[in-house]
């Protein structure tokens, strides 16, 4: 031996850098949802994600690009056990198949997005940040007190346990130096403590219900049902975080209306013709005999994909759709044409005649475009000043 | 901090790694003397994904960590132990670790440490680089302070998009190559500079005569230069700039990027100081971890071990040295390498020993040689041969519709693309060709294409950074599809143009 073998131990507890930069780079996946909330909440994952609190999306751009080889253009070398011939298959697309599976995240092959698990509930706070259910009114009776304690006063007697520790030292500090001493902390009197305490305030709730219509006609096909269910997703969502006291009723219609529960109303299916009209007529009757507007706010919002019965249907939705203006805060319209095939036959094309405010049209032709359509409904912003 | 009352199973660990030195020492090794700490799995797992313990703060290395420290959260992966190539050199071993893990471990880098210690590629790297990275990373600190922690991490995202691209000393021996001569008129530091410079230039010329021509060099002959001569002087005859394509990147935009401040070069400077302390590792994988299994069995074999560690020691060397199908394993390829170089010169078969002279008796000799002369690719290129092709069944597998499917086992060729792709070490050979491209200062870089095409997604994303650093319009020329073409950047959007 040329030297002393020293072996240590230290204690490590306090060593926080890797979990700090961990923190970082998790900030930095969720500047990367909140670029591409668009396209990242239209995802199957989410959309199928049954209750499940956790979701694995995909982000791009959170590695750090750098000049590298296409991998899928390149030879790798591998061993095999002996036996391995010309024509073997090591793996599939998009498997662990891949070469340089190295100690840097970047160098693995194909996968150019990085797959966060992201808490749903945490995606909803970023989607409805600042949303809200538009042109809500105070509405007679149907009012919830909702009691909440607030703790925002600060008094000279109170608790000990609510001894508020950072204003009871400042007093010291400034009375010490009243009294000549150098101003510091100590002697602690009881002119010195400080408490805080709480007002209980009471806050009015207003009453509203959502009507969500949804088409599930014949021609409505996968993309459709898709958009529309992934819609409503968020919609019932929101509702449901956002507002305590907000009611919704599901309702479907193909040449027939009914109204379902809300599972019914999740499930795809059903086929046949289109009659919208049966739609409303069906959200018109509800609304008289369960919601006065004179107590509710009531929201319909109605999602097709535009081809319907004939002109006079369409005809006659232009006017419930009035009919239904007059008892609602909005009405919104969502019409999804996927190839946009000359929409003057459509029912978006019946509905341009109609020029109230508080009817909010929208056409999707994607799936990154359900985001801006919640948001033009749930724009918490009148759109008719008052 | 001193450990006052000792953990008998460390004082047990410091009479192994005695009797370890000292077997290690016997069978011919010379390893910086090397001290040792435990540590906990989070700090393992943060060193090895920062790469040095104290480097500087950046997502990346946050990322690493987590994805490092799930592996392990889950059983998939485990580091045994981290070494540091200084002097002495420093090792970490994972608390978890198993008494004959540790023993294993602990002789694995005693032979790292040799090779640190005597491969001619590590002869100019920065043995006290736990100590540089950390006034690194506490300057980069200041500069967080100073300029915000976004704009500085905004710096070293582009920085470190290119970090791949610096030049390394590759001739065994030769110091640093010489300066570039930076072709540039410099900024006017005092108002006598034009005297200070006639004085210069009517020295003894040009040192190694580099082909100049003619004295006065074309650029400042009436000693009236001014700064912005550069642009306009040059209409008739054009010096190149850089003189030669340059391969350093890095070092390229350090030195004559125009917008950058004090605190981003130095950055730079920084990341590109960190970069080629790691260089001579990336470039020596596999000699490097084969020399270091070769010895850790053999060391290990010469111990007296515990009764029912031999099993323990059987299993856990079989799983570190195993083949991998997707890649070449480190650990397993380097090592049976070198078992067949020490076999063949020992004991030589008869072509051997005529073409190429080979007496017999010199095998381990030829180990230590090795160990000192060659990195991966004069390794691959000499000893990968028919018999080791064949007899680790090594193949090259390439992606065909939908599936990767092994293309080639004839031994020839898997050596030649083995060998081709370590000439790069798999980041694609781009070099500074023109820092004033169309005469507007905009940078022209060329990928050297050799039948692997780039990542275009990728590449189109880093000229991005490349702008960021340069300040002006950045260009990459690149074969897609087999035809030559021109990425660009310019501030706004990238586009692709064919040449």
């Amino acid at each position: 031996m040329d030297f002393s073998v020293l072996v240590s131990k230290n204690d490590w507890s306090l060593h926080r850098k890797g979990p700090i930069d961990q923190a970082r780079h998790n900030a930095k996946i969720k500047e990367a949802i909140k670029e591409n909330i668009g396209e990242i909440i239209a995802e199957e994952a989410i959309i199928t994600s049954d209750g499940k609190k956790i979701v694995k999306i995909p982000i791009r751009s959170l590695d750090l690009p750098h000049f590298r080889f296409d991998p899928k253009k390149s030879k790798h070398a591998g061993s095999g056990d002996g036996n391995s011939k010309v024509g073997d298959v090591l793996g599939q697309d998009g498997q662990a198949g891949g070469p340089g599976r190295g100690k840097r995240a970047g160098d693995q092959p194909g996968i150019d997005y990085y797959d966060a698990e992201v808490e749903i509930d945490d995606l909803a706070a970023i989607v409805f940040e600042d949303l809200g259910l538009p042109n809500l009114k105070q509405k007679q009776h149907e009012e919830l007190e909702v009691e909440s304690i607030h703790f925002n006063e600060i008094r000279k007697k109170g608790i000990m346990s609510n001894l508020d520790k950072r204003r009871t030292i400042l007093e010291n500090i400034k009375r010490n130096a009243m009294q000549g001493q150098h101003p510091r902390f100590g002697n602690v009197s009881n002119e010195d403590l400080r408490f805080k305490t709480w007002e209980v305030t009471y806050k009015r709730e207003t009453s509203a219900v959502v009507i969500a219509m949804r088409d599930v006609s014949g021609s409505m096909g996968e993309f459709e049902k898709y958009i529309t269910r992934s819609f409503y997703f968020w919609m019932v969502r929101f509702l449901r975080t956002k507002y305590k006291n907000v009611q919704i009723v599901f309702i479907t219609h193909h040449t027939e209306a009914k109204e379902v529960d809300e599972q019914a109303f999740f499930e795809l299916g059903e086929s046949g013709g289109t009659r919208v009209s049966s739609a409303y007529k069906l959200a018109l009757d509800i609304i008289d005999q369960r919601y006065s507007p004179e107590r509710w706010n009531i929201y319909p919002f109605h999602f097709s994909d535009g081809d319907n019965w004939g002109d006079a249907d369409n005809r006659l939705c232009v006017e419930l759709v009035h009919k239904l203006l007059e008892r609602c805060n909005v009405f919104g319209y969502g019409e999804i044409q996927e190839y946009s095939y000359g929409s003057t036959t459509t029912l978006m094309s019946a509905f341009s005649s109609i020029k109230d405010p508080h009817f909010i049209p929208v056409v999707i032709r994607g799936k990154a475009d359900v985001y801006p359509a919640l948001r033009k409904f749930f724009s918490i912003k009148d759109p008719v000043p008052a | 901090m001193e450990i006052i009352s000792r953990d008998p199973q460390i004082v047990e660990l410091e009479r192994w790694i005695e009797r370890i030195w000292d077997t290690a020492v016997r069978l011919g090794l010379e390893p910086y003397p090397t001290h040792f700490e435990i540590v906990p799995a989070t700090i393992m797992y943060e060193f090895g994904s920062y790469g040095l313990p104290g480097r500087f703060a950046h997502w990346t290395h946050g990322r690493a960590y987590h994805q490092m420290k799930t592996m392990y959260d889950y059983g998939l992966n485990k580091i045994y132990e981290l070494v540091i190539n200084s002097n002495p050199c420093y090792a970490f071993l994972m608390e978890a670790n198993t008494p004959l893990e540790n023993k294993l471990v602990v002789a694995h880098v005693l032979a790292h440490s040799d090779f640190f210690r005597h491969n001619a590629y590590f002869q100019h790297t920065n043995r006290q680089m736990i100590e540089t990275a950390s006034i690194n990373a506490e300057r980069i600190r200041h500069y967080e302070y100073d300029h915000g922690t976004l704009e500085v991490e905004r710096f070293l995202d582009a920085v470190l998009s290119i970090e791949d691209h610096v030049e390394l000393v590759t001739i065994p021996g030769l110091g640093e190559l010489p300066e570039e001569r930076d072709e540039r008129p410099r900024p006017r530091t005092t108002p006598y500079d034009d005297l200070f410079e006639l004085d210069r230039r009517g020295g003894s010329g040009e040192p190694g005569g580099r082909g100049e021509e003619g004295g006065g060099r074309g650029r400042g002959g009436g000693g009236a230069r001014r700064e912005g001569e550069w642009h306009g002087a040059h209409l008739g005859r054009r010096r190149r700039f850089p003189r030669e394509p340059q391969r350093d990147l890095l070092k390229f935009i350090l030195e004559h990027a125009e917008d950058l401040e004090d605190w981003q070069r130095d950055i730079i400077a920084i990341v590109r100081q960190e970069r080629l302390y790691f260089v001579p590792q990336l470039r020596t994988k596999t000699l490097n971890e084969g020399w270091s299994s070769l010895w850790h069995s053999r060391i290990l074999r010469e111990l007296d071990l515990p009764e029912g560690e031999y099993t323990e020691f059987a299993r856990l060397h079989a799983s570190v040295a195993a083949p991998s199908r997707h890649q070449l394993n480190p650990y397993y390829v380097g090592m049976r390498m070198l078992e067949h170089i020490e076999r063949r010169w020992e004991n030589p078969s008869p072509q051997d020993r005529e073409r190429l002279g080979l007496r017999g008796g010199e095998g381990r000799a030829k180990l230590f040689e090795i160990r000192e002369l060659e990195n991966d690719l004069s390794f691959m290129r000499t000893y990968l041969t028919k018999e080791v092709v064949e007899d680790l069944d090594l193949y090259i597998y390439a992606y065909e519709g939908g599936e990767w499917r092994i293309v080639e086992k004839n031994w020839e060729k898997v050596r030649d693309q083995i060998v081709r792709s370590l000439t790069s070490y798999g980041i694609p050979y781009i070099t500074v060709e023109d820092g004033d491209y169309r005469r507007a200062r905009e940078l022209l870089l060329k990928h050297h294409f050799d039948g692997d095409e780039l990542d275009l997604r990728y590449a189109e994303r880093t000229l991005r950074y490349v702008y960021q650093l340069w300040g002006r319009p950045v260009h990459l020329e690149t074969v897609v599809d087999d035809k030559p073409v021109l990425l660009s950047y310019d501030g706004s959007r990238n586009t692709k143009t064919a040449l």
